[in-house]
Formats: C-alpha cells, structure tokens, sequence
C-alpha cells in the first residue's frame, strides 16, 4: 500500500489566551486526514477555519498540541524531509533588502545547488512566474502580488514532490490567478502531490482531485469538490436580450431583472424549456443559460447553520 | 555547518544594506575630531585622552548595534514571519538560531577592527608615529568583541521568549549587573544572612562578567594585559555563549512562530 503524502491522526491545536494564558482557544481539533500521492487536495473553509494552523503545523511553525503528521512517510519534526517539500506561507514575507534573484538564490543554497545550477534554476522560476524583468529589482518594492509569485517560485525552486500553498490565489489578479492555476495544473502533470487552502471554490472546483472542508477547527468531510459541497444547480438563469419595440410577455415581466442591455430571469429546471420556448416566441434574443450553483458563502452559511455551537466557533477563530 | 553559514552570510548582508556600518563614519569623524582638539590641548595626555575616548566609542557604538539588532535578529523574523519560508527549507531551529549569531559576530568584527584601524589613524595623526606599545590597544578592542559577543548572545535569548522592548531592557540591565560581578563576589556583609551571602555567591559566578572586559584604563597607559587573560576572556566568553545559545535554542525550538 503506498504511503500517504500527508497523513495526520487526531492532529489538535490549542492555543493558551487570557490573563496567564489560564484559557484555551481550539484552532484544531482531531484532524484526521490523507493526501494521498499525486492528487491535488484542496482544504477549504472559511476564513480563521483552521485551513493555515493545519499547514502550519505540518510545516513545524507550530507544534502540536495532541496527534501526530506525517509527511511522505515521515514525522513532521523531522525536517531534512523539507528538501523535498515546497511551501508557500500565507501572505509571504521575504527580506525586503534582498532582490528577488538573491531571495530564490539565498533559499536555493540550503538544498545544496552549485552556484551555476542556482543561477540556471533561478532564471527559469523567474521566467515561470513571470518576474524574469524585475528579478534586479529589491523586494521592498513590489507589490503584493508580485511577493504572492515570488513566494511560489520559492516553493517549487527545488521540484519537490509535495507542494504546500496557503492561500496560492491571494492577492494576485485575474491574470496571475490563471497563471498559478496553470502551475498547479503542470505539477500535477509532473506527478506532484499538492495540498492548498482555499475559501474560494472555484478554484478548488477547477483543480483539485478531492477536497477537505474545515469549520470551526473541525474537517466536516472529504471528497471530490462536487459530491463535498454537494453542487447540485439549485436552478436555472436565462439571460437575453429584447429587440427594441418588443414588449415583455406578462408572466415573464415580473420576474426578469435587468442588467445593461439584457434581462436575466431565474427558473427551475422543470421551467426551463417553456420558459425559453415563450421566451423566443416573443422574439427575444437567448444570450445564455447558466446552472445556478451554491456559492461556497450559502454552502458555509448552510453548514455552519446545522451546528450553532460550532459557528460560535467559527466567530470566534475569525476574530 | 554549511546550512549555518548560509544563514549568517545574509545575515552579514542584512546588516550592511540596513547601513549598521554607516556608524562607522560617526566614528570617523569623532576621531578626526578628538585628534585635532586633543592635539590642542596637551601633549602629555594626548595619547591617553584618545586611546580612552576611542576604546569607549568603539564599546558604545558596539553595544547600540549588539544589543538592538540583537533582539531584532530573531524577533523582526518572527514578527514579519520572514522565517516562515527560511524554515520550510532543510533547516534546523538551532541552526537558524546560530547563522544569524555567526552572522551579527562577523558584523561587529568588521565593524569593530574598522573602527580601531580609524582609532590607529587618529594616534599616527596626534603622534606621528606608532609604537610597539600601542598593540595593547588591539587587546582592548578585542575584548570589546569578546563583550559584544556575549551581548548579542543575552538579547538573542531575551528575544526568544519576550517581546523585543522588554528583550532590550533585560539585555542592559543584565549587562550592568555584570559590569559589578567583581564587587559583588567581593561584597562581605555581615548583616547578610548566611542564605544570602550564598545566593549572592553563586548570583556572581552565574552572571556574565563584563568587568573582566574592561582594560581601557591599562590600554590608554600602555599597561601590558597578561596572556592568561586574553586566553580566560576567549575562554570564558566561547563558554558562556555557548551556553546562552543553548538555551535559546531550547526556547526556540519549541516555540510557536505566528
């Protein structure tokens, strides 16, 4: 049987506030979870869920309270394993003073490259997140999302075989979002394990084998994106168009909305043929038919709604 | 090893782009300063008042830059969680820990032999000329960086497990409380209780020495310092970091970074 590339049993974490830190505060309770090899595996919750104490923890930032992890087959605390591991941390920060040539060069030095290899292997990072003309430039002078690719060449510099990325998308715009979803999508195509967290779905939609949902500090269930959140279209919207001087059949007018130059309506599937079919029969245009799914805040809203204790938790883990 | 001096290479690196040796020029020009109006007035204790004023500079501006960026080596890492990604690499916490000590010690070398080669230009220019004696110079300032060793050593400690304002003010006063050990191992009150003198006793040999540093007195008179003592000062000062460092690293290892 072939050895999980993450595995954590009862995985908790506890941390101590209030005058004499006398109180306990759980981030994490009894995660117990597998990666297996090769998969994208996203973890998704909402924000302060547990998503970045779990990758943490498997990173050794924090220790433990209670349970164990293990990463490709090895404990957690046993860190000449990082040479095959690459991290991306949440909102990562760099030496500011350091260009982002010398920062991948700097961190390149610790898996024992020669310098012309470093050099090789730093040039083609740049290029892969492309920040191959502003590799001279200090990083105290890059933007937000220029760290975010900055952060995730450093995490893919030495080809590890495990990826860890807290929150990859953060910051980036539509164009660098595309690009690191095409990252991922070529380490997966190279056979890397990838673990992610995530509170947008789309993205885990998009790109992960299986997904793990954390709440509260607790894993509510793992599985493909689409049978965990339970995507079923809860219904349907016609966008379309009125040539000008056609007037809106009766039964329709009531219902539709408008945006700019089209009219949207939202129907049930059963709906959906009649509601096209008489639609055209009073010569509009059909510009588009969408699923309506569940965004991931209705599927958080819903599975928070189920347990009031637990969003009690989730309130105050997100303070 | 190599992992450490990786580490203390950008440390060094740190430092010299975050201009810590910009200090050198204050120095310089403090020197030239002194040079031309000590050379004005005597020519008795010229060499005394010089070698004094540029031995207690250069222990100064050392201690300024030992203690604060000290505190800031490991607390400015965890606090801007530079050290997230630096631990994700095949990278032990003591190891860390060690580069960026090996990497501040390497700083306040090069900045504290600049500076005696500046105190050195000052005596030529107030002299004209060097002599044999005035090597015992070089002993004092090496004292000097046996000292600020053992500074930046206490506030990498202090730094491991208090915020960094507190982690200063423990640094300093624990460096003035060790400017006394002698006076404290001498200390003979009798109305002290027996439990007392003990505790003051040991109190003494448990806190860092710093008097054992102090030889300007000798160095501005030209006073020969033993070569026991260099070798004690060395001795005691690889010991005590070494033990400081031990201990931080303990901390450190179990600590939760944000």
């Amino acid at each position: 049987m072939p050895v999980p590339a993450i595995e954590t049993e009862n995985l908790s974490k506890e941390y101590p506030h209030g005058f004499l830190h006398l109180k306990k505060k759980t981030s994490l309770e009894g995660l117990t979870m597998q990666v297996k090899e090769g998969e994208v595996f996203g973890l998704l919750g909402p924000n302060g869920a547990g998503k970045s104490t779990t990758i943490k923890l498997l990173m050794g930032i924090i220790f433990p309270t209670a349970g164990s992890a293990r990463m490709l087959g090895k404990l957690v605390s046993d860190v000449a394993m990082h040479r095959d591991i690459g991290y991306l941390p949440e909102q990562p920060y760099f030496y500011d003073y350091l260009t982002a040539t010398e920062v991948l060069d700097y961190f390149a030095q610790f898996h024992g490259y020669s310098a012309a290899e470093r050099r090789e292997r730093v040039q083609k990072m740049l290029r892969k997140v492309g920040l191959e003309t502003a590799g001279k430039i200090q990083l105290r002078k890059y933007s937000k999302g220029m760290l975010q690719r900055v952060g995730l060449a450093q995490a893919i510099l030495h080809d590890p075989n495990l990826v860890i990325l807290d929150e990859p998308m953060s910051g980036l715009d539509p164009v660098g979002r595309r690009e690191v979803r095409d990252i991922i999508l070529e380490l997966k195509k190279a056979g890397k394990t990838i673990l992610f967290s995530t509170h947008i779905l789309p993205d885990a939609e998009m790109l992960c084998d299986r997904v793990g949902v954390i709440a509260g500090g607790k894993l509510r269930g793992v599985g493909a994106p689409g049978a965990i959140v339970g995507v079923q279209a809860t219904g349907m919207e016609i966008a379309f168009e009125l040539p000008e001087g056609v007037a809106m059949a009766e039964q329709i007018q009531g219902k539709a909305e408008k945006t700019g130059a089209a009219y949207r309506i939202g129907v049930s599937e059963s709906e959906l043929y009649r509601t096209l079919e008489e639609l055209q029969a009073a010569g509009a245009r059909i510009v588009s038919v969408t699923q309506i799914k569940p965004t991931l805040e209705d599927f958080f809203m819903e599975l928070v709604g189920k347990d009031r204790a637990q969003a009690s938790a989730v309130e105050v883990s997100a303070q | 090893m190599s992992r450490v001096l990786i580490v203390a290479r950008n440390t060094f690196r740190e430092a010299v782009r975050d201009r810590v040796l910009y200090n050198l020029l204050f120095f310089a020009l403090l020197m030239i300063a002194s040079a031309v109006i000590v050379g004005q007035i005597s020519m008795a204790i010229e060499t005394v008042v010089m070698i004094s004023l540029g031995l207690s500079a250069i222990s100064l501006i050392g201690l300024l830059i030992a203690v604060f960026t000290g505190v800031g080596l490991v607390s400015k890492e965890i606090d801007k969680r530079t050290l997230h990604a630096v631990l994700a690499r095949p990278l032990r916490r003591w190891e860390f820990l060690l580069g960026k000590f090996a990497g501040l010690a390497v700083t306040l070398a090069v900045n504290t032999a600049a500076m005696t080669a500046g105190l050195f230009a000052a005596l030529w220019l107030v002299k004209h000329s060097l002599e044999r004696g005035d090597a015992v110079v070089l002993a004092a300032a090496y004292f000097i960086l046996l000292k600020l060793m053992l500074v930046v050593a206490l506030a990498m400690l202090f730094s491991c497990f208090t915020s960094p304002l507190l982690a200063i003010l423990f640094t300093g006063g624990l460096y003035l409380a060790g400017l006394f050990v002698s006076e404290l191992r001498s200390l003979q009150v009798t109305t002290l209780t027996p439990q007392m003198q003990k505790f003051f006793a040991v109190l003494s040999y448990v806190l860092p020495n710093f008097g054992n540093y102090d030889v300007m007195g000798a160095a501005a008179h030209g006073r020969k310092i033993a070569g026991m003592l260099i070798l004690h000062n060395t001795l005691y000062t690889i010991l005590y970091c070494a033990i400081v460092l031990g201990i931080a690293a303990m901390i450190f290892s179990r600590k939760d970074l944000k």
